[in-house]
């Protein structure tokens, strides 16, 4: 009983991580039509340049704002510099291009700081809490990880649902010629899109990286189980992306605490592809497939 | 085939199909070029598709014979793995560019080949080729039972689930370790047939082997890709709702494209069992399956051409780089990312400045210079 | 429906194109002089010139495995230096060449066919990982070079018959799981005891070899981790629910940290024993230092504080051993700057390039690839290790023994003497008390 609560637990608190990286591709997604494979790999920079401030100022909160900050500048920088070329150009070139810029920032990680791992503060106690003498395998970092993320989700889903701000972005997304139309200045919107997904990611990417240490390539495995948190929910759903994420995470916390390593990931696909088999557009899909 | 946005092919609608992969959903840009109009057939002999296909296949298999004779052993075992990759690049680029899906998993399909290679010959001791039939029907099976699972996928959600695939794969290995020898893997030591004489060296044997496949399965893919399949796969990514008023079986054909990239993968990764002369999981990790789609789309999506400079840029380009960096001294832990670095910007650069890849950049090249538009948009379609 | 010339031109251009820069790159690889100068030194075989011996290797620079390994052969390439403005190897200097595979099996074949078959290098030195080296080592070997002192304790390269060329260098998994096995079957005797590995060669072979030695009676869990997936919670909280009161890892040092943490998150705090790869202190302080409340120093230590491991080197916290002192010394000459501190995987590397060394001088003075693996075969003499070589012709392991410690205060203490044993399931292990010979004022091994 007590190992299923902490099987829960954990699950649940691994999802918060998985939603995290799933609500800024599903930010950028709604924004600007791209799945954007450099997330993981801007949130493990935005960490690196958090660590550099915490460790010349000992702040752990000044760090989080500039890991945020510059989330939002890289994000907007990217845009503007990169992907800004290929709008228009065959829809998987922007695919290449992330993963190029995936590779890239990678590279300059690795030039600037080195490959080995490093020690991440979290903001929170790692000390596992607990309710009379049962451990439940959570900490207040884990709390806080998910108040963060529910928080970011709400804001998120707020902005796109009730803001001027929010309806343009969807109306970039959902036809550019359109939104030109109606008076939206696209090409801030696609920017102020990616901004706000740097910012999201680099959130991501504070939470996460305590439990991945920082490296390069720290950000590798968890993108990949954010994107398939976000495709579960369906891309197109902030409600979906953190739904995605815990079920992924419970789904992984099952297979790994009652059966055995190797058998995670096979239960990944399973989840995945048991929901998109049921909805093919994920979880919380508003707008059904077009059919015949 | 199309790959380059600005240039139609005469098959499909002037649109360009840009919703074929909705992974970025823009308005597909005008057409910059002329429209196709149909060449003069006048005066032209007419060679029928599969013999001008095997013309041109004998014709390469001659220049690849020679030039393994010349080049070194270590260039021929390059050549080797370009083949390999051109095998598995050519069923995604097909897959991708023609029928509009995606697969970011393909390297679990290699995987499902490499290790049916590998059983049937430490089990069963079958010649290379029965292996190799075998095998790419093996995976051609796991690519049906996919596909049959994927079928209602589209776009960022097919994207997601191959991308799930070729992460979650790899662990049947540790899983069946006593069939499938876990992080040791399987080995596949193939040795040079004796009728070459026993001073034949074995990469140009792996050379020969590797290319005769290769170019074996570009001819299959050519005549393919030109038959009513191909043309029913460009209907289906030029606008499914159309084609499926036209009767087509859109649900079958898209499980069609992907047994066929499927079926690829596995002979690729036959390939590339045969090359390295093991199988193990890490061999088909998740970046090889990177590796192949950022082949197909460097090279020129839908183009198979296009697939073999695609390939060949994914094997010479990390290689040269790393050499780079080693004999210009770095080799501390930081320097050696520069190479990691330049392969990203490469990858960036290729793609802005040659939207089409390196298949439509050379097209555009040659087609200016020979200002003869007409031609070039014949030449798009079915380029080999 | 007529197509033109141009499909064809096209791809007879790219075949053209293709094999032009390969006959234009295939040029560069010439074979080096052979003339014979300088002290009657001569090319005595490929890879060998009167003055210089070229060596190779594969090595994750960078990229998963880029964590603490990528120092390996930094480390090896500094004690080379050292040794090359020491004289060298009977006059002639050792160049390094070590490749980034970033630790995928296809770049791995591609690097070593190419130091092989264009670089022609002497011997392929220290290879690294388990993975990708099985994708090379018969290559290796049927081209007849040295496959020396591979960087992985897999038993595969104990395989005389098949792979004649290829030699380990570290205590192997199997050995190093039956000396810890024996040490917690006598120390924590009636106890419930839980594994925890990593699911792959290097934790299955440790189980292999703790399961000699523990009853089984005593053995309540056995969880596994996939080096890919973090979130090893639920494991750990397994291994709490089935009571056990010693855990064994067999952990990469990173995961190791992660199962640390974990504990704490569970209140879970069991006697943890971790097998050498996981369990270097400086590696793990650092790992954990960042997870004090108000950054406390040393607070990484405190987390390491009482772990019990085993190595089959020289601890660093021992300043007063020879080997520390020297490499120690190297390191602050050649190493500083790039890498940030004298850690395990520096030792590691410092320790099996002496070993390389000392085996060149063995294999003669105008050696071939034969006589180096012939000079191994008769044996090496103990040098870096606690622990005597096994090298025969018919055993490649390389290290056969370890002493057990605990970590203390940042650093491991040693609690045992020396162990060694066989890798057979019955195999006795027996204490050794042979002293380690000290480190030659030189630092340079004799001839």
């Amino acid at each position: 009983m007590v190992e299923f609560l902490n099987f829960t637990l954990e699950g649940l608190s691994a999802g918060m991580i998985y939603a995290a990286i799933g609500l800024s591709l599903v930010l950028i997604w709604r924004g600007t039509r791209v799945l954007n494979y450099a997330q993981g790999a801007m949130a493990m920079f935005t960490s690196y340049l958090a660590l550099l401030v915490i460790n010349a100022t000992g702040n752990y909160w000044l760090g989080f704002a500039v890991a945020l900050a510059s989330g939002l500048v890289i994000g907007a920088v990217v845009e503007r510099v990169v992907i800004r070329q290929v709008t228009g150009k065959p829809p998987l070139n922007a695919v290449i291009v992330s993963i190029g810029l995936l590779i890239g920032i990678e590279g300059l990680a690795g030039l600037l700081f080195g490959s080995n791992n490093r020690s991440f503060p979290p903001a929170y106690s790692i000390n596992g809490l607990s309710i009379g003498s049962v451990a439940l395998g959570i900490t207040w970092n884990d709390v806080f990880t998910a108040v963060a993320v529910l928080a970011a989700a709400g804001v998120f889903a707020v902005v796109f649902r009730y803001t001027t701000v929010g309806l343009r972005l969807r109306a970039t997304a959902f036809s550019p010629a359109v939104a030109r139309l109606l008076g939206v200045r696209v090409g801030r919107m696609l920017t102020l899109g990616w901004a706000l997904a740097g910012l999201l990611g680099a959130l991501a990417g504070m939470l996460v990286t305590p439990s991945t240490f920082l490296s390069p390539n720290s950000m590798d495995v968890i993108f990949v189980l954010g994107f398939t948190a976000a495709v579960i929910g369906g891309l197109e759903s902030p409600a979906g992306a953190v739904a995605g994420g815990l079920i992924l995470g419970v789904v992984l916390s099952y297979a790994g605490g009652y059966l055995n390593s190797q058998v995670v990931n096979l239960f990944g696909l399973a989840a995945l592809l048991l929901v998109l088999m049921l909805r093919p557009n994920g979880l919380f899909s508003s707008a059904p497939a077009r059919r015949v | 085939m199309t790959t380059t946005p600005p240039e139609p092919d005469q098959t499909s609608s002037p649109d360009q199909p840009s919703r074929a992969v909705p992974l970025v959903t823009k308005p597909s840009p005008p057409a910059a070029a002329p429209p196709a109009a149909a060449p003069p057939q006048s005066g032209r002999f007419r060679v029928p598709t599969l013999a001008r296909h095997l013309g041109v296949a004998v014709l390469a298999a001659v220049v690849l014979a020679i030039a393994t004779t010349m080049i070194g052993d270590y260039r021929d075992y390059e050549l080797a793995e370009i083949a390999a990759f051109v095998v598995a690049v050519a069923g995604l680029t097909v897959l991708i560019g023609l029928s509009g899906q995606i697969s970011i998993g393909n390297g679990a399909f290699m995987a499902v080949g490499g290790y049916a290679a590998a059983l049937l010959f430490v089990h069963l001791q079958w010649p290379l080729a029965a292996i190799l039939l075998a095998a790419t029907a093996a995976a051609a099976l796991a690519g049906a039972i996919f596909g049959v699972a994927a079928a209602r996928l589209r776009g960022p959600y097919l994207a997601g689930a191959t991308l799930m695939l070729a992460v979650a794969l790899p662990a049947l290995s540790t899983q069946f370790q006593s069939v499938l020898g876990g992080d040791q893997g399987l080995g596949f030591y193939i040795s040079v047939p004796g009728f070459l004489g026993i001073n034949f060296s074995l990469s140009r044997w792996q050379a020969w082997f590797n290319c005769a496949v290769a170019l074996l399965v570009l001819i299959l893919l050519a005549n393919l890709t030109r038959s009513r399949v191909g043309r029913n796969w460009r209907a289906l990514r030029d606008d499914e709702v159309a084609a499926s008023l036209a009767g087509l079986n859109v649900a079958r054909l898209q499980i069609v494209a992907f047994i066929v990239s499927a079926a690829c993968a596995g002979a690729g990764g036959v390939l590339l069992a045969v090359w390295i002369g093991t199988v193990s999981t890490s061999l088909f990790a998740l970046g090889v399956s990177i590796q192949l789609l950022t082949a197909a789309v460097l090279g020129g999506l839908g183009s198979l051409v296009g697939a073999i400079w695609g390939s060949a840029l994914l094997v010479i380009v990390p290689t040269f780089l790393a050499n780079f960096a080693t004999s210009h001294g770095m080799t501390q832990t930081t320097s050696s990312s520069v190479p990691i670095l330049a392969y990203g910007v490469v990858l960036i650069a290729v793609m802005v400045g040659f939207p089409g890849g390196i298949q439509g950049a050379l097209v555009r090249f040659f087609n200016l210079r020979r200002r003869r538009p007409a031609d070039y948009h014949q030449e798009e379609k079915g380029s080999t | 429906m007529i197509r033109s010339h141009q499909v064809r031109l096209g791809a007879l251009a790219s075949l053209a194109a293709l094999s032009l820069l390969a006959a234009a790159c295939s040029s560069s690889g010439g074979s080096s002089g052979g003339g014979s100068k300088g002290g009657g030194r001569t090319a005595s075989d490929v890879g060998i010139t009167p003055t210089t011996i070229t060596i190779g290797s594969h090595q994750p620079l960078t990229g998963i495995a880029a964590p603490g390994y990528s120092e390996i052969a930094p480390a090896a390439n500094a004690y080379f230096s050292y040794v090359n403005a020491h004289g060298g190897i009977f006059g002639r200097k050792i160049v390094y060449k070590y490749l980034n595979d970033q630790y995928n099996p296809t770049i791995t074949s591609t690097v070593v066919h190419q130091l092989i078959l264009q670089d022609k290098v002497f011997a392929i030195f220290n290879g690294l990982g388990t993975p990708t080296h099985l994708a090379v080592a018969q290559f290796i070997n049927s081209e007849h070079v040295a496959d020396v002192f591979v960087a992985s304790g897999c038993e595969c390269w104990n395989a005389p018959s098949t792979l004649p060329d290829t030699f380990g260098w570290q205590l192997d998994y199997v050995r190093e799981g039956k000396i810890l096995g024996k040490y917690i079957e006598q120390h924590f005797q009636g106890k419930k005891i839980g594994f925890f590995y990593q699911n792959d060669e290097f934790g299955q072979d440790g189980v292999k070899g703790l399961s000699y030695e523990i009853p089984k009676s005593q053995i309540v869990a056995k969880q596994s981790y996939d080096p890919t997936n973090i979130k090893i919670g639920p494991q750990v909280a397994a291994l709490k629910a089935a009571g056990a009161q010693v855990v064994v890892s067999f952990t990469v040092p990173a995961f190791t940290a992660l199962l640390k943490l974990n504990m704490l998150g569970l209140k879970f705090a069991p006697q943890l024993v971790v097998s050498d790869v996981g369990s270097d202190a400086i590696t793990l302080a650092g790992l954990l230092a960042s997870f004090a409340k108000n950054k406390t120093a040393g607070f990484g230590n405190s987390l390491t504080q009482g772990i019990i491991t085993d190595s089959y080197l020289p601890s660093l916290g021992q300043a007063s051993n020879s080997w520390i002192t020297l490499f120690q010394g190297i390191y602050q000459q050649y190493l500083a700057k790039t890498i940030p501190a004298f850690d395990g995987n520096v030792l590691y590397g410092m320790s099996v390039g002496y070993t390389f060394v000392q085996a060149m001088f063995k294999a003669g003075k105008n050696p071939t690839r034969a006589d180096l693996i012939a000079a191994i075969n008769r044996g090496l003499s103990q040098a870096v290790a606690v622990a005597p070589f096994g090298y025969s012709s018919t055993d490649h392991n390389g290290i056969t023994g370890a002493y057990i410690g605990t970590i203390k205060n940042g650093a491991l203490v040693s609690d045992t003497g020396v162990f060694v044993t066989d890798d057979s399931a019955t195999g006795a292990i027996t204490a050794d008390s042979t002293p380690q010979p000290a480190a030659p004022s030189t630092g340079i091994p004799s001839p």
